[in-house]
Order: C-alpha cells, then sequence, then structure tokens
C-alpha cells in the first residue's frame, strides 16, 4: 500500500523505541478516557448519582486514584491455583489487545505495521484473548471462576463468526483486506453514482455494523453479555480470584479492548481517519488522522456503554440460540446480498 | 419435576448432607456449588448448596440461620412496648408493616381497640412501608438478572417514602411507632399534603419500572416461564403474599382476614397472576405497589379526626391468654402467636415470617434449573434475609 501513496515512512515509524511508547500510548489513552468518561461519568448520569467527584476537578483523577490502590494492593495466589498460569493469564489476554492496536491506521502514513490481510489479521489475534480467559478460569482452582471461563470460552467462540461473518461484507465492497485499503475505499467510494461524502460503509453495509456491534459487544463480554463475569451469579466469574496488578491487567485488557474493537469498527464502517472535503493523499491527516480515529472511536465506545448500562443479562443458552440461530443466518444473507450488488453495480 | 416428592425430598435430603460434611469435595456426579453464605446475590447471608450437572441444577438446598438473632427468644425478656424494638429489625426494608400485628395481637387479649384516627394512620403507614420495601424489590430484580440502573432508580425514589415515614415516626428504618391501643404521636402539619405528592412520584416510578424493566425483551425472555410455582404446589408449600399471587390463588389477609385495620373501608382490587413464574412475581408486585399508591390516596383523603391513643393503664399487663393476628405485610403474611400468663413480658412468642416460608419452596423449585436462573428466581420470590432468620 505504501508504494501506492508513494510516502516515505514518518519519522516516528522508522525507530522500535518510539513506537512501542506510541503503541503503549494508543492501548492506554483510550482505555483510560472511556474509563473515566464512561464507566465513571456516563453511568453515573444515566443512574441519577455523580459519581467520582473528589480526586481532581470533577474526579478526574480518580483513575490513578484507583490505579495506585491497585498496585499497592496484595498480589494473592490461590493456594491451589496453578501458578505460572494463574499469573500469565492476564499477560495473554492483554496481548491479544495489543496485538488488535497495531494494524489499525490513524493516517496515511500514521500505522504501525500496514499488513496487507490487515483485517484477517486483527480478526485471528482477537480469538487469543479466549486463551486467557480460559486459563485464568481454570488455573484459579475457584468454581466460579471455572464456570465463568468456560462460559467466557462458549461464548467467544460462538461470536467470533458473526463477528467475522460481518466484516466479509466490508471486504466485498472494499475489496481489500487491508486497513488502508478499506479507509480509502470508503473516501474515494460513491454510493450510486454520488461521491460527496464518499461511501462510508455504516450506509452501505448497516446491517453488517449492527452485526459486528451486537457481535463485538458479546467479545467484550459487556452486559447484556456479561455472563463470564457475571457479578450477581458468579461472583465476577473468571476474575474472581485475581487482586492487585494482576486484576489492574486484566481491568485495562477490557476497556482496551472495548477502545481498539471501537477503532476497528470505526475504521470499517465510518471511514477510519478520513472526514469528507480533504484529498485522502494530503498529508494533513497524518496529524488530524489520529484525532478524527479518536472520535469516531469515542462515539462507537459510547455506544457500547450505552447497551451495557441499559440492558438486563441474557443466559447462555439464550445467547447462543441468538448467535447461532438468528445472526449467522443474517450475517450470510447479508454477505449474499453484497456480493450480489457488488457484481450488479 | 420429574420424580415424586418423597424421592426428591430423599434425594435432597443426601446431598445435603454431603456438602454438609465437606462443600468443596468433588463426587463423581457433578460439581457441588455453594452460593453463600457470602455471596452477592443472596443479598445477606443465605447460603444455597446446588448440585450442578454442567450448569443444570440437579439439587438445591437453601440453608439457613446464618444470621439468627434469638428475637422470639429475647421477646420473653423484654415488655410489651419494649418489644416493638426488636421486631423492627426483622423484615428491616418496612419495619412498620412488623410491629402491626404484634401490637394487634396484644390488643386483641388486652381487649383494646384503638381509636379509629389511630387505625387509619396505622394503615396509612403500613402501606407507605409495602411501598419502600417492594419499590427496592422492583430494582433488586433488575440487578439480579444483569440490569444496574434500575436499582439506583429505585433508592432515589424510594427515599420519598422513607422520608415521609420519617417526617411522622423519627426513623427511616426503624419507626418503633406502634403502641398498644394507638400510636405515638399524631401526623406532623402539612404531612397529608406532601404525602399526595409523594405518592404521584411514586406512581411515576412504576410507569417508569414497567418501561424499563417488565418490557425489556431481555428481561422477559429471563423471567417468562422460569420457576414456574402452580397454585397447588404454591399452596402446598405455605407461599403467602405476592408470591402465592402470581400462582393465581386469590388470597389476601387484608381483604379475607383483616383484623383492625381500615381496609374494608377503602376501595382497592387484589391483583393475581395465572402464569406462577418470576414474570408474574415480578407483575403482581407492580400492580400492587400501583395499588397501595390508590389505597394510600383514599386513606389520606378519608382520615377522621379524633385522639389518637385509647386508654390503656401506664404499666402494660397483659391478661393471661393466647392470640394469633396474621396481617398481609409487603413480604407475604406475617404472624405473631402470642402466649401471656398475665405478666409484663410476653410467655412465649411465635414469629410465622413470610420470607421464612417462601423459602422453602426452593429445593423443590430450583430443581432443573440452570445456575442464572438459581438467582432471578430467588429473586423473585423476594425474601429479606432478617425476615427468614428472626
Amino acid at each position: 500500500m505504501t508504494s501506492i501513496l508513494a510516502l516515505d515512512p514518518a519519522w516516528w515509524q522508522q525507530t522500535f523505541l518510539i513506537k512501542v511508547p506510541i503503541g503503549l500510548l494508543a492501548v492506554l489513552l483510550p482505555a483510560g478516557t472511556i474509563v473515566y468518561l464512561y464507566l465513571f461519568k456516563a453511568i453515573s448520569f444515566m443512574q441519577s448519582r455523580l459519581g467520582p467527584m473528589e480526586a481532581g476537578p470533577y474526579g478526574s483523577m480518580q483513575l490513578l486514584a484507583e490505579v495506585g490502590k491497585w498496585l499497592q494492593k496484595e498480589d494473592i495466589f490461590p493456594t491451589k491455583a496453578d501458578k505460572f498460569v494463574f499469573a500469565a493469564a492476564p499477560f495473554v489476554v492483554l496481548m491479544s489487545t495489543f496485538l488488535l492496536v497495531v494494524i489499525i491506521p490513524a493516517g496515511p502514513d500514521a500505522t504501525f505495521v500496514d499488513l496487507d490481510a490487515g483485517i484477517y489479521f486483527a480478526m485471528a489475534v482477537s480469538s487469543v484473548s479466549v486463551i486467557g480467559i480460559l486459563m485464568a478460569g481454570w488455573s484459579s482452582a475457584n468454581k466460579y471462576s471455572l464456570l465463568g471461563g468456560i462460559r467466557a470460552a462458549g461464548q467467544l467462540i460462538a461470536y467470533e463468526l458473526p463477528l467475522i461473518l460481518a466484516v466479509v461484507g466490508v471486504v466485498i465492497q472494499a475489496g481489500t483486506m487491508n486497513m488502508q485499503g478499506i479507509v480509502l475505499a470508503q473516501a474515494e467510494g460513491e454510493i450510486l453514482g454520488w461521491g460527496g461524502i464518499g461511501n462510508p460503509f455504516i450506509l452501505t453495509q448497516f446491517i453488517g455494523f449492527v452485526i459486528f456491534m451486537i457481535a463485538v459487544q458479546a467479545e467484550l463480554t459487556q452486559a447484556p453479555f456479561d455472563m463470564p463475569v457475571a457479578e450477581s451469579e458468579l461472583v465476577t466469574g473468571y476474575l474472581t480470584e485475581y487482586s492487585g496488578i494482576r486484576f489492574l491487567l486484566f481491568f485495562i485488557g477490557e476497556f482496551a479492548s472495548a477502545g481498539v474493537f471501537s477503532a476497528i469498527a470505526a475504521v470499517l464502517f465510518f471511514g477510519g481517519w478520513y472526514i469528507p472535503g480533504i484529498d485522502p493523499a494530503n498529508d494533513i491527516f497524518n496529524i488530524i488522522g489520529p484525532l478524527i480515529l479518536a472520535g469516531k472511536m469515542m462515539v462507537i465506545a459510547f455506544l457500547i456503554f450505552w447497551f451495557r448500562f441499559t440492558f438486563p443479562r441474557f443466559r447462555e443458552d439464550q445467547l447462543q440460540r441468538l448467535a447461532w440461530k438468528f445472526l449467522i443466518p443474517l450475517s450470510l444473507a447479508n454477505i449474499a446480498l453484497t456480493g450480489v450488488l457488488k457484481v450488479v453495480l | 419435576m420429574v420424580t415424586t416428592e418423597s424421592e426428591q425430598m430423599a434425594y435432597i435430603a443426601a446431598q445435603a448432607a454431603d456438602a454438609r460434611v465437606n462443600v468443596e469435595v468433588e463426587t463423581d456426579e457433578g460439581m457441588t456449588l455453594n452460593l453463600g453464605p457470602q455471596h452477592p446475590a443472596t443479598h445477606g447471608t443465605l447460603r444455597i448448596v446446588a448440585k450442578l450437572d454442567g450448569e443444570m441444577v440437579e439439587a438445591a438446598e437453601p440453608i439457613m440461620g446464618y444470621m439468627h438473632r434469638g428475637y422470639e427468644k429475647l421477646t420473653e425478656v423484654r415488655t410489651y412496648p419494649q418489644v416493638t424494638t426488636l421486631i423492627n429489625r426483622i423484615d428491616w426494608l418496612g419495619s412498620f408493616a412488623n410491629e402491626v400485628p404484634f401490637i394487634l395481637a396484644a390488643e386483641q387479649l388486652m381487649e383494646v381497640e384503638a381509636p379509629p384516627r389511630a387505625q387509619w394512620i396505622r394503615t396509612l403507614l403500613f402501606e407507605l412501608s409495602r411501598i419502600a420495601n417492594i419499590s427496592l424489590f422492583l430494582g433488586d430484580m433488575a440487578v439480579q438478572v444483569g440490569a444496574t440502573t434500575p436499582v439506583f432508580y429505585a433508592f432515589r425514589d424510594r427515599e420519598f417514602v422513607l422520608n415521609q415515614i420519617e417526617r411522622v415516626t423519627g426513623g427511616r428504618f426503624h419507626p418503633n411507632f406502634d403502641r398498644i391501643g394507638g400510636l405515638k404521636d399524631d401526623l406532623p402539619k402539612g404531612w397529608i399534603e406532601e404525602t399526595g405528592s409523594v405518592v404521584n412520584k411514586m406512581r411515576d416510578f412504576c410507569d417508569e419500572m414497567e418501561e424499563l424493566v417488565l418490557g425489556n425483551e431481555i428481561f422477559q425472555a429471563r423471567t417468562r416461564e422460569i420457576g414456574v410455582i402452580p397454585p397447588d404446589v404454591a399452596l402446598a408449600y405455605g407461599l403467602s403474599g405476592a408470591n402465592l399471587r402470581a400462582s393465581g390463588v386469590d388470597w389476601d389477609i387484608r381483604r379475607d382476614a383483616n383484623v383492625g385495620l381500615v381496609y374494608d373501608q377503602i376501595d382497592w382490587k387484589v391483583w393475581t397472576h395465572p402464569d406462577g413464574d418470576s414474570f408474574s412475581r415480578f407483575w403482581v408486585r407492580l400492580q400492587e405497589t400501583r395499588e397501595a399508591c390508590n389505597m394510600i390516596e383514599q386513606l389520606l383523603d378519608g382520615i377522621p379526626s379524633g385522639p389518637i391513643m385509647a386508654k390503656v393503664p401506664r404499666i402494660i399487663k397483659v391478661p393471661a391468654g393466647e392470640a394469633y393476628v396474621a396481617t398481609e405485610n409487603p413480604l407475604g403474611e406475617m404472624g405473631y402467636y402470642i402466649v401471656s400468663q398475665g405478666e409484663l413480658t410476653p410467655f412465649r412468642v411465635k414469629i410465622r415470617s413470610a420470607s421464612f416460608s417462601n423459602m422453602s419452596i426452593t429445593p423443590w423449585l430450583l430443581k432443573g434449573v440452570f445456575v442464572p436462573d438459581i438467582i432471578s428466581i430467588l429473586a423473585s420470590l423476594y425474601f429479606i434475609l432478617g425476615d427468614i432468620d428472626r
């Protein structure tokens, strides 16, 4: 793809030492923002309370206080736990998030890696977190953790399929699996011959977007699909035995992957770093692109958390039924329709 | 539901005996899951030992008594006026309602009748505590099936009712306001108008809960045809209150066996639902909250003037005899059987609390359900731990 753009890699892309901190920032900053804005504040306003108000202006430093608290806490290992697996599980979950973030383009040149099969890679590595959750559930030597871990595994595997099938529609329309290519396809595309705002796939792939968001909700184990951590049934599921820094890692992983999946949705359906009116080859996108992407990402993340605060929880069998009997047939029909229209139009 | 009653009971007894020895021991067939005594869903210290096959419950037994406070025994060393302080703490969400049957039973033994105004105010506060109690259920049920928001609305709006109770009695949770022969005080100035507006707020709250919880498709999927209690089983296990009415049994002590309160002088309706599932238990309680709002409005309009205290001796000695009075409390039938030997203290008090009897159906009801349904069924049966372990 770089050959199409015919631009040199940006200066910061050339050194590993700069890439790593920026990657960390790209994971942690959205996670922190999401936690503060949505988990602390938006939910509080929806529930007619104020949320944190004491730490910093409007409680904005609350997150630092929380992180400090978790870092100080004792790192407890249950007596019968499988120590190595128990200790490694949060890193596996977090690793999947970091692997996801590397393929998201934030500007014409602002990418970590530009894989030809970018979205394919993303779908593949997003499943790695299942292994981490199963490890956590099994190694805790706790029945609630075990039930939570097994529920999570069943749920994440069931919802991989609608997630991938929803993406296939986008890939057919864009004609590429490369993330930059998908952005450019939306920037340069046109809807029935009218190219005024390009072709954001939210308009032409709306069914795909809805399926994608439902599947993401399930992948992130957010309500109404939060049975793996169902706090009123399984205490906190696979997280039950975790404390201190390892719980913090799980917590970061949860909200960072909410941010990353929102960013992927922004790239796939909202045109990523592109806004209509500017030539997509313009270098200015390397500066404003990350901000545009972050803005779109936060809007989608708000949707995720809005549903989370509103809905009750499904039962495990109802969740499987929704995936296999409704979402997968619907996404297959969507693919067929997209394929036919792609050929006809 | 597949085997006979006696087989089931024998099986559960055997399983529970296993569980008591060592709940952590794995057996060949399935896993023993120990819900509680410290578990977020049992809001208190109820313990459910469930034998699981995957996520399917093969047998479950509630183990009670972790919070037993010995109230029946303690009443034997308290004078009659002192007892109300204790029994306030049985069902702590609708405390005033706990006092009423005890006081009525003592009045029956003493052959005293409270003046009409006191009876009206008692009924008024009784229904207010019903709203204070059940409004929390409406939010809590949602939290148990996974929606976090409604419970905050429930706590917010319940506060209006508690404020009104506090303005009359001086206590939000433990009013200790009933006296043998009447009430401690009259209503404060302006209270009747304020309560009228609170009733309207609670009506809005009921509408909000109906839209937010009852109308939600996921909530319906989680509660409809889950935990079905047929009417004959409900009667056999001694269920009472909304749990019984949700099974289609048209029985309400306020209408059918009213003692000492003025329910016969106002116009109201007993709500029943034919299904007997978790959803219908929620629905019946929601309708009862609305009905309580209607009742309070009528009571506020019709409250007679007059004294609030009958003539009773300064030192209360209850004549020898026995009396049982039950009222339709927010959780169900609550009754006190008082045996007096003519002294300052009761000789023996038996407390019949609703949650204790309602819990007895759980081994029958939880057989064959999934783990998430344990929680939603328990929530829909609606127990208060203080009402189970007195």
